[in-house]
């Protein structure tokens, strides 16, 4: 059973850690994640989430505390955005060398500077080799579900790793859709009681952890964290099968949307993949063989199946949602270059700061592929012409 | 592995790879000993990582985490919380962290921690400087010490780190000294009990031989004569009002006498000793009055 709710996706994210219960919950407000951390406080006064609410004083605190109390064996929640993720960062590596499964909603807002309170990628890209999974979401229902995913994937025994679901600000975290809030018993029986596989804090059963390790040993722990990645595909695939067979609702590392016959694809993250989606429609009408891949886990990175799918495109573009300074192209583009070996592959860069990514940006870049232009340089496919004169300094 | 051929009488091993004299290992072994082993101690990066271990192998009898040099205190609200939500919320929560990890670096987790009233008893350890990254200076290094940040002696005072504990009203916060095991065990004992209501935080001075230049054997003497020159003094605040001195000091020791037995005050002139003798005296006679 489950009720059609209208929530946006800081709404749906919330009713997700509601849902999965966490027991404490630490978080700190920033744009445009605030919400999540206000309606949390309110489930907790409210009695609909039997939880401990810690106020903490900063993002860092937010994470520490989380670990702490996973560290005892509990589920803790916490969530946050941009400079918030950056703040943490430092211990974001803990929960992940400790193995600790938080799930943490990231809604995607832009670093400084210059200071921005709109969506991109920059924020988890930079964060994205740190021992975290990766979920994107295209919708509040995808926020939802992908959230209660990641509980059942980050906390099987064969991967303790924690994980972000990330969320689209504004473009997701602000915009009302009606949502399937599934009801507790049958996320209960999805998703039974945390149990911790790993090292725990207990008097009865002491051992010390993280503490100083040599390097005789570190390679190795780090290696572990390795194969948990690697094992990790399998069990999220697992997890996402479960969720079909319980809600309905299907789910996969990737999506191809009309890439079978497909002359040009671009690869997607996030809630830019609906508008995507929409501009093939649009082209297909107009005869042009167009089509989509949404990447929805980006850690692990499903490197087998995007060749797959892409195996018969003849030119792929990928649009980042952030700039990859100093590299040949962005985060996305190089792994799908990487995987696609020889193949052209077009970096886009468009949707900084809070830009739409809009069906004419879209278009535009098809239009680029469809042309067989590739360029070696990404191409900043929504810049202004007079990009190098805005608040010139004369 | 090792085979154990004894075990030792408290909670921490016998062979701790602390310098020798270090008023550190001395202020764990007694903190230990009267929590108890229904404990969880949380350490961050400093002197005191090294009651964690190494690799396989913990000094400590009760659980610990390793965290980070500026979040002791919320690691540890973190960790009484998910005690508190499973009903063993009896689980004494130990932050054991340095002066740097406290005074400057972990001020704001610590202070977030007081002030939501979190129930966990946090210690730090005064050594007055970074000793562990090689003697550098924190806002707890005292006036016209040599640090090797301060080369030339820190020229301002330290920070008043039991006042800003103590504007946070908790129920109990005290300073101690290793040379006083009998004061520092009873407050222990005090901040033990008053975290069934919140937060409590003692201040433990810690002679260092290694940084501070003074003979391993000299530690306990150096720690006495750091309150009988009025430079330490020893006194406890109930809920942030009431204060307390625990060890009344009737006929102080000239602060010379302290400084003598370190080297890092070695550069010290006979003025700066007059401004330093100045101002001890004048921050007793505050004490004494509140
Ligand atoms: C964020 C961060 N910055 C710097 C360090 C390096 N570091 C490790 S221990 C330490 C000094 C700790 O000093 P204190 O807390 O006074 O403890 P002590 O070494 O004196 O025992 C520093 C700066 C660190 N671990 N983390
Ligand atoms: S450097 Fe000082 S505080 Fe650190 S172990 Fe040695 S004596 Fe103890």
């Amino acid at each position: 059973m489950s009720t059609r709710v209208m929530l946006d996706g800081n709404g749906a994210a919330s009713e997700g850690l509601r849902l999965a219960k966490v027991r404490v919950i630490s978080a700190y407000p920033i744009t445009p994640q605030s919400p999540i951390s206000e309606k949390l406080a309110d489930f907790v006064v409210q009695g609909k989430l039997d939880a401990k609410y810690i106020r903490v004083e900063s993002e860092h605190s937010a994470m520490c505390c989380a670990i702490g109390a996973q560290l005892t064996g509990v589920r803790a929640g916490t969530a946050t955005s941009s400079v918030g993720l950056a703040l943490m960062h430092e211990v974001l590596g803990v929960a992940a060398g400790c193995r600790v499964p938080i799930v943490m909603p990231v809604v995607n807002r832009s670093l400084v500077s210059p200071w921005s309170l709109w969506c991109d990628h920059q924020d988890a890209m930079a964060e994205r080799d740190g021992g975290w999974m990766q979920l994107y979401a295209e919708s509040a229902q995808e926020v939802l579900d992908l959230i209660l995913i990641a509980y059942r994937t980050a906390e099987d025994a064969r991967v303790q790793l924690p994980a972000m679901v990330c969320l689209d600000g504004f473009f997701l975290s602000h915009m009302s859709d009606a949502v399937y809030v599934p009801d507790q018993a049958t996320v209960d029986a999805y998703l039974p009681p945390y149990v911790c596989h790993n090292f725990h804090l207990d008097p009865g059963d002491p051992v010390f952890i993280n503490n100083l390790t040599p390097t005789v040993d570190y390679t190795e722990m780090r290696y572990q964290q390795a194969v948990a990645f690697r094992q990790a595909p399998e069990v999220l695939m697992e997890a996402m099968a479960d969720f079909k067979k319980v809600f309905g609702r299907d789910y996969s590392m990737i999506e191809a949307y009309q890439c079978d016959d497909a002359e040009a694809v671009i690869v997607t993250l996030g809630s830019m993949s609906g508008t995507a989606k929409y501009t093939v429609d649009q082209l297909r009408a107009q005869g042009k063989k167009v089509g989509v891949l949404k990447i929805t886990s980006y850690r692990p990175f499903p490197a087998g199946q995007i060749k797959q799918a892409l195996a018969k495109v003849a030119v792929v573009g990928v649009m980042d949602r952030s700039p990859g300074y100093g590299a040949q192209v962005a985060p996305v583009a190089t792994e799908v270059r990487a995987v696609l070996g020889g193949k052209p592959v077009q970096g886009f860069i468009a949707g900084l700061g809070g830009r739409d990514i809009s069906p004419a940006t879209f278009t535009k870049a098809f239009e680029k592929l469809l042309s067989q232009e590739i360029t070696a340089d990404v191409d900043w496919v929504d810049v202004k012409e007079n990009a190098l004169t805005i608040r010139e300094v004369k | 592995m090792l085979t154990i051929k004894s075990e030792s009488r408290g909670l921490i091993a016998h062979g701790v790879s602390a310098c020798a004299g270090c008023g550190l290992e001395l202020a764990a072994r007694i903190i230990l000993d009267v929590l108890g082993s229904n404990t969880v101690i949380v350490i961050p990066p400093g002197c005191a990582a090294l009651f964690s271990g190494y690799g396989k192998e913990t000094v400590t009898k009760i659980p610990g985490f390793q965290g980070n040099l500026e979040s002791t205190a919320a690691y540890a609200a973190g960790i009484k919380a998910g005690f508190e939500v499973q009903g063993r919320g009896d689980i004494q929560v130990l932050g054991l962290a340095g002066d740097g990890a406290t005074v400057d670096i972990g001020l704001q987790a610590l202070s977030g921690a007081l002030e939501r009233g979190d129930k966990i008893l946090y210690i730090c350890y005064d050594n007055e400087a970074y000793m562990n990254t090689g003697i550098q200076g924190s806002g707890s290094t005292p006036l016209n010490a040599w640090t090797t940040t301060t080369p030339g002696g820190k020229s301002v005072y330290r920070k008043d780190m039991i006042g800003i504990v103590a504007a946070h009203k908790i129920p109990y916060a005290a300073t101690a000294s290793v040379g006083y095991v009998d004061d520092f065990k009873k407050k222990v004992e005090k901040a033990k009990a008053a975290t069934a209501e919140g937060p409590a935080y003692i201040h433990v001075h810690a002679p260092c031989p290694t940084g501070w230049g003074s003979k391993p054997e000299h530690t306990i003497e150096v720690a006495k004569l750091a309150v009988q020159s009025l430079c330490w003094p020893l006194y406890e605040i109930v809920n942030g009002v009431n204060y307390k001195i625990t060890v009344p000091v009737a006929k102080p020791k000239p602060v010379s006498e302290y400084l003598k037995l370190q080297k890092r005050f070695s550069g010290v002139d006979a003025k700066q000793v007059e401004a330093m003798q100045t101002a001890v005296e004048l921050d007793y006679a505050r004490l004494t009055k509140k």
